[in-house]
């Protein structure tokens, strides 16, 4: 059994006029099924308004299905007494940290959601300590959020959710707004997180690159699952992707247009190393 | 015509603990119809620079000189800067609040005193030049979707008329076509209408794409100033302070290294693919 399973969910926005009457109803999710196997690494694409945040929030109940059911560690998300376990369970962070830290130390940002558990306070110091290592930010415990980078300020935000103990943690687009070594730091404490202390990570993301390295990759289009695979699976489907306003990892597109050109190199390349390698084996001379 | 700027320093909360030195001695010259790239990491200065751009801040000590007037002498006219110097903030969709689409790009140029007829004239010619189809005129700016209510937020300060036009991040969190869209715009207005772009971004692979200039920030000063070609050839000065260069680049070093003999100054996918085949097609002649 799945730690997340979505089975054929629908939702549906009502778009209201000046007067409140319901002008329209945007069926922003649509026949989804899906299952998220525990320890699983995750990564969701999909265009502007395909529903991908729409699906992210059913996960720990911001927002739940209209038709269908989606479970979270076997509880239904439907079901209000356990909504705080679900929360718990799974956890999220989102594109901007600047709106999800509001302690004034560090420390006191990341203890925030295990005092809200009720947590007692030697736990929550142990949590903490323990979360901020993870995240390899311990040593600005006593810093001011204020100061930090963005990459180290999205750290604790992840933080916090770490020391809720979650069993699985969302991320929805936590890179947009960060520079490159942001965006490193910030992906690589999610494989940290997914390899080393077994989390399973749902990754929204915009950046084709950061998705490289994921189990699986689930496209959404129009509300429903279009494609779901290996990166290698669907990073070969070039036009498919494009057809739906993504688009594929730098590397996967060198091979391809070198491939336009009359190259010989395999279908699926995705990382830098691979494309490298691959030239080497059918075109070094020495 | 250009903007120049001399010696400008700036500091946050002078005489306060929290003084923050956000600006050093930036000095440098744009020249009109230029195409600049600004990058740096979170915090370099960047976003504080842009604001000085148009006179939103106001420089603690130095000089800019907008088309050779000093726009710091008591009788320049502050008004006619804002217009000619357009600035696109981050998610500048925030700042959509009118009842149309219509309506909201009207009124930037409403308030730079123009009538009624003129303001309509110039927001119906950005919203065509800005590519939103005419049927979304009239619907509310909150119904239209991440990519097209950005488009609507530049169109806003489009309609103004700018000489230069400054945007802040202003493809981070669309999806990979809502990004090509706004950046194909941004070489349209360049182009074809010799508009001075100055854009701030994240990404180096956009920024190698479009940019013909780059500046680099780091800690309120200017680290490089050049054509992206020759900057991002210091992969190891852009990494010490967060940056990095597009991945081909890496890609290109790499072969290089392997004894391909392509060119290793390529930074875009198509200069790439180019260089490799050329090299691969001479060492298959040898």
């Amino acid at each position: 059994m799945g730690i997340i399973e979505a089975d054929n969910i629908a939702y549906e926005y009502l778009r209201r006029d000046e007067e409140g009457n319901v002008e329209a109803i945007v069926r922003a999710i649509d026949g989804v099924c899906l299952n998220i196997r525990k320890g699983e690494f995750v990564a969701i694409l999909g265009g502007n308004g395909s529903g991908k945040s729409t699906l992210a929030k059913q996960i720990n109940a911001i927002l739940y299905p209209c038709e269908g059911t989606v479970t979270v560690d076997g509880k239904d998300t439907a079901d209000e007494d356990k909504l705080w376990e679900i929360r718990q369970c799974a956890g999220m962070v989102f594109q901007n940290p600047d709106n999800q830290i509001i302690g004034s130390v560090v420390e006191e940002d990341v203890g925030f959601g295990p005092e809200n558990m009720g947590i007692p306070t030697k736990e929550i110091r142990e949590r903490v300590d323990e979360a901020l290592k993870i995240l390899g930010m311990y040593e600005y415990r006593k810093h001011s959020p204020m100061r930090l980078s963005g990459g180290q300020k999205q750290r604790v935000a992840i933080a916090g959710v770490v020391a809720m103990h979650p069993k699985c943690i969302i991320m929805d687009e936590p890179t947009a707004m960060l520079d490159p070594s942001g965006r490193k730091e910030v992906i690589r404490a999610a494989r940290a997180l997914n390899d080393v202390e077994k989390i399973t990570i749902i990754l929204i993301t915009h950046y084709m690159e950061e998705t490289i390295y994921a189990d699986r990759i689930v496209v959404m289009d129009k509300g429903h699952v279009s494609m779901t695979g290996t990166p290698k699976e669907i990073f070969s489907r070039i036009d498919e992707l494009k057809a739906i306003r993504l688009d594929v990892p730098q590397s996967t597109y060198l091979a391809y247009e070198l491939r336009k050109r009359g190259l010989h190199l395999p279908d699926g390349i995705l990382s830098d190393k691979e494309l490298v390698t691959e030239l080497c084996r059918s075109y070094a001379t020495i | 015509m250009s903007i120049i700027c001399d010696h400008l320093n700036y500091i946050y909360s002078k005489g306060t603990s929290d003084e923050i030195h956000a600006l050093r001695d930036v000095s440098f010259k744009i020249d009109d119809g230029e195409f600049v790239g600004l990058i740096g990491h979170t915090g370099s200065g960047k976003s504080t620079l842009v604001q000085h751009l148009n006179g939103l801040l106001r420089a603690t000590s130095g000089h800019i000189y907008y088309n050779g007037e000093d726009i710091y002498d008591r009788d320049y006219d502050m008004r006619s800067l804002r217009g000619k110097v357009g600035l696109v903030f981050q998610y500048p969709e925030h700042q959509l609040f009118e009842e149309t689409v219509f309506k909201d790009v009207c009124f930037g140029p409403k308030n730079l005193g123009l009538s009624q007829r003129d303001a309509e004239l110039r927001s119906f010619a950005a919203l065509k030049s800005v590519k939103l189809p005419d049927e979304y005129f009239d619907v509310s700016p909150f119904d239209l979707s991440g990519g097209q209510k950005r488009r609507a937020a530049i169109a806003g300060v489009l309609a103004m008329k700018p000489e230069v036009l400054v945007l802040d991040e202003p493809t981070a969190g669309l999806d990979p076509e809502g990004r090509d869209d706004i950046l194909g715009l941004l070489r349209d207005l360049h182009e074809k209408e010799n508009i001075t772009i100055i854009l701030v971004s994240h990404s180096m692979e956009d920024i190698a794409d479009y940019a013909k200039r780059l500046i680099v920030m780091e800690k309120g000063s200017i680290f490089m100033d050049g054509r992206p070609k020759d900057i991002f050839m210091n992969i190891p000065e852009l990494e010490s302070i967060g940056l990095a260069a597009p991945q081909v680049t890496y890609i290109m070093r790499e072969l290089e290294k392997r004894g391909f003999g392509v060119d290793v100054t390529a930074t875009t996918i198509d200069e790439a693919a180019d260089s490799i085949v050329r090299a691969v097609m001479r060492n298959s002649i040898i």
